[in-house]
């Protein structure tokens, strides 16, 4: 943070005084701010530095993979190891990373609002966040827990280490999460600038809304299971463990009650980003924006009645897994349709291939292999076989770091900009993106085949047959880190620069591009009154924002 | 086709087996046909489109109502398709047989055991008939495990506290893979087994005599195959460190404390009962925490067992 907060510049504004957001970096400044840009900037932080620390832990798992038997580590070294990566991967990054660090920043911008409905809110959840993210670590520090992000009981009821800590750090975290999005839909409700309609948001607002919804809805049976699963092991009380009488398949479906809807948590915001990236990139009007919209609706609603396809093979009864089986592949309909509507947005555009749109055409690329993968693991005879295996692995995470995490990237170079005042290096930018694509696929295309095989999952050793292919992954691994390793350089030497990013670097059309980079503390002189919708660049440009200048 | 399905699954053993490879190489092939048409769109309308001049602006195609029919309706007549096929394959090798050979499964942390139905019994080697109807019949003594055999194309969580069955029919005779696919814990990759698909003959000797190569097999080597398959190494090491029980190295020959303060010495007799009936004579400073062997090991392994203990100096 050190080097944002010290280069304060502020702008002259012709007839206004005001200054950008960032101009006031004293440190207490930050801690206890209740703006969303700054709220948005610390989750950003956070966000990377997790990011980091999982990534480490990937690094060390696939590291141990390189050869059948030990390598770096013990079997219990290796199952903490992909533990925790799971943990702070899917509750510390992807959760928050886009809704919390650039729906937070954006969102409010793009409303033509100052601020959330409820900064004081915001800043609770963030520090809500910081003590789940702290908890968590200490979890780690003091043993550190093998049971699997998934917690799967009687095993999570029964195994050594801190699980009751680990349990509460995401339990914690749920708060935040649920804060964040009653906050968002409040927002989204009641601060939308003068002539916004429903259908005049951006598609952004529309994908953080439905990801909001899901949140609040589904984050509370996550937090009153893992309540069941602390007072199981604490207390004794029987829910999950047969040994007390409990039933380990409830815990199941408990925690796939949320935890499926949480995947579209993850996917949800990155599909709105992409849907953000590739207008303004082709300068061209959105493809089916009610379509899109409702998409992501019928994505949310759909994605609560799913959960038993994550159960096929746990003993649930044959009607439930069709049932759940059918209603699975109707949850591939919308995200089909978006996929079109993306593509066909950028028929006779006007494309720039800049970093953002480089990482939302990645996003097309690896968002189709993770989706289609999921029609193999959607078909119950087919997923019979495969469940558990690595092509479940390789599968989730082309949906997860293919796309949510590769839409996030999309988004943090689109913003960039907006958020810090200062343009990043392009070409650097080009030569990440093409390790990371490089780097992704080759370590989990070769993962896919692993399951199909027959690897299963979560194994610290392995027969010599698959040998050869995890070495392909793990080699792929270090290629994916490279990327991640640019990436950061370029991104903090831009901090280092002097700001010179103009406000809308991209002739983007949404409010957000129509204040200074960075933003003034209060976003906007006047407030704004929409004249065209978000992506009418069919016609000229004409500024909601008064005092507009590119 | 057939040598890109043997390049992308395991042998198939069964009939199930080869009906699953089927729908698996159909919706590959279809899945590379749309993923094919995705990425040739994806990289052909950049390279087409791409920027030459600054704001120019851009034609307002926002919306056909046919395309967006067409790009809803076709997914969702072939995803359906596709659910009633997988769903038909799945719910046939559920079908009970009448005259399936009911095999017990017992799974836990980290090997699993077989119960025949003439009782006798095997750990980490099942054995079944070629071309019979086989229904597995399992459950967990600790936490959840799943019987996952690849050849056959089949996967049953194990849940403690439930039967769960598996049926399959095997139609290929030889040595078939048997993994753990649950998580569950330090040797979930080691939770091995191998299933034996045996002419009805060999089944026959196996009932009676235990796995052929137990009769060949040098006895100390035989020991040493017991110690890693039948579980004695989860708490006996052979380095002479201390685990839940004593060590094996340098054990032959030394004269034991007991709990009950009296003391014995280890000889073929001692070790004999302590595979047979552990808590007999539990050695000072350990819990009687050895299940009984009885049953599980043949009358040669224990002999093997015996020797070995002898060679671990």
């Amino acid at each position: 943070m050190a080097d944002i907060v010290a280069t304060p510049k502020s702008h002259g504004h012709g007839d206004h005084h005001d200054v950008d957001y960032l101009h006031d970096g004293s440190l207490l400044s930050w801690l206890t701010t209740v703006d969303h840009k700054k709220l948005g900037v610390m989750y950003l932080w956070s966000v990377f530095f997790m990011f980091f620390l999982g990534g480490v832990f990937a690094l060390l798992v696939r590291l141990e993979l390189m050869n059948p038997g030990q390598t770096i580590m013990t079997a219990e070294q290796y199952n903490k190891a992909f533990t925790l990566h799971g943990a702070i991967m899917v509750f510390l990054v992807i959760i928050p990373s886009i809704p919390a660090a650039l729906g937070n920043f954006a969102l409010p911008l793009m409303l033509g609002a100052k601020d959330v409905a409820f900064p004081r809110l915001n800043l609770l959840s963030f520090w809500i966040y910081v003590t789940g993210a702290i908890i968590a670590t200490v979890a780690m520090l003091t043993g550190g827990v093998d049971t699997g992000w998934t917690f799967y009981t009687p095993y999570s009821t029964t195994a050594d280490g801190p699980v009751a800590l680990m349990t509460f750090a995401a339990f914690v975290l749920g708060f935040s999460s649920i804060l964040t999005g009653v906050n968002f839909v409040a927002t989204v409700h009641k601060l939308r600038a003068p002539g916004m309609g429903w259908f005049k948001m951006p598609l952004f607002v529309w994908g953080i809304y439905a990801t909001a919804i899901i949140q609040i809805l589904a984050t509370p049976v996550l937090a009153i299971t893992l309540l069941l699963l602390i007072f199981e092991r604490l207390f004794g009380v029987g829910v999950f463990d047969p040994k007390l009488g409990g039933d380990p398949v409830l815990f199941q479906h408990f925690f796939w009650f949320y935890s499926h809807p949480a995947v579209y948590i993850m996917i949800l915001p990155g599909m709105a980003i992409i849907s953000e990236v590739i207008p303004a990139m082709s300068q061209k009007v959105f493809f089916g924006y009610k379509a899109t919209a409702f998409s992501s609706v019928a994505i949310a609603i759909v994605s609560f009645v799913v959960w038993g396809h994550h159960m096929f093979t746990s003993g649930q009864s044959q009607l439930a897994g069709a049932i759940f089986s059918f209603l699975t592949f109707l949850v591939g309909i919308p995200s089909a349709i978006k996929v079109f509507n993306w593509i066909t947005t950028m028929y006779k555009g006007s494309i720039s291939l800049a970093a953002p749109m480089l990482y939302a055409l990645m996003f097309l690329i690896l968002f189709g292999i993770g989706g289609l993968t999921g029609i193999f693991l959607g078909t119950m005879s087919v997923d019979i076989h495969l469940h558990d295996t690595y092509f479940v692995v390789a599968h989730f995470h082309y949906v997860m770091m293919g796309s949510t995490l590769i839409a996030f990237l999309a988004g943090v170079h689109f913003w960039w900009p907006k958020m810090f005042g200062r343009m990043y290096n392009e070409r650097a930018a080009q030569i990440a993106a093409f390790f990371v694509f490089i780097g992704f696929n080759t370590t989990f295309l070769p993962q896919f085949l692993l399951g199909s095989r027959g690897m299963p999952r979560r194994y610290y050793d392995y027969l010599p047959e698959f040998t050869f292919l995890h070495q392909v992954s793990t080699v792929g691994s270090w290629l994916l880190g490279l990327g991640f390793v640019i990436m950061a350089g370029y991104l903090f030497a831009s901090l280092r620069k002097k700001m010179d990013a103009p406000s809308n670097p991209w002739h983007a059309r949404t409010l957000d591009w129509q204040t200074s980079s960075p933003p003034i503390t209060h976003n906007f002189h006047e407030i704004p009154v929409l004249k065209q919708g978000p992506y009418d660049y069919f016609k000229p440009f004409e500024p909601s924002v008064e005092g507009y200048h590119e | 086709m057939n040598w890109l399905r043997d390049w992308m699954m395991p042998l198939a053993a069964s009939e199930h087996a080869k009906k699953v490879d089927e729908l698996y190489l159909f919706i590959f092939l279809l899945m590379l046909a749309w993923f094919i048409l995705i990425v040739s769109l994806t990289i052909l309308f950049p390279m087409k489109y791409k920027r030459k001049k600054e704001g120019v602006l851009t034609i307002n195609f926002s919306h056909s109502l046919v395309l967006e029919l067409a790009w809803s309706v076709i997914p969702l007549i072939l995803v359906i398709g596709i659910f009633f096929w997988g769903f038909n394959d799945y719910a046939a090798s559920f079908v009970p047989q009448n005259d399936a050979l009911e095999i017990h499964v017992t799974g836990s942390k980290w090997k699993w055991a077989f119960e025949y139905p003439d009782g006798s019994r095997s750990i980490k080697a099942l054995h079944v008939p070629v071309n019979k109807p086989i229904r597995l019949i399992m459950t967990s003594e600790d936490v959840l495990h799943s019987f996952f055999i690849p050849s056959m194309r089949t996967k049953q969580d194990v849940v403690p506290g439930r039967y769960v069955e598996l049926p399959f029919t095997p139609t290929v005779a030889g040595k078939h893979q048997v993994y753990c696919a649950e998580y569950c814990g330090r040797d979930h990759s080691g939770m091995f087994a191998d299933l034996y698909v045996d002419t009805p003959e060999q089944y026959e000797t196996f009932l009676k005599e235990g796995p052929e190569e137990f009769k060949t097999m040098p006895l100390i080597e035989l020991g040493k195959f017991t110690y890693n398959e039948a579980g004695c190494k989860s708490c006996h090491t052979i380095d002479g460190t201390k685990s839940e029980g004593p060590s094996f190295k340098g054990l032959w020959g030394k004269s034991e404390k007991l709990r009950d303060g009296s003391s014995v010495a280890v000889d073929e007799n001692y070790i004999r009962e302590s595979i047979l009936n552990p808590s007999a004579k539990v050695v000072a400073g350990y819990e009687p925490v050895m299940p009984t062997f009885q049953g599980l090991v043949r009358d040669r392994q224990v002999l093997g067992v015996i020797e070995y203990i002898k060679s671990l100096k």
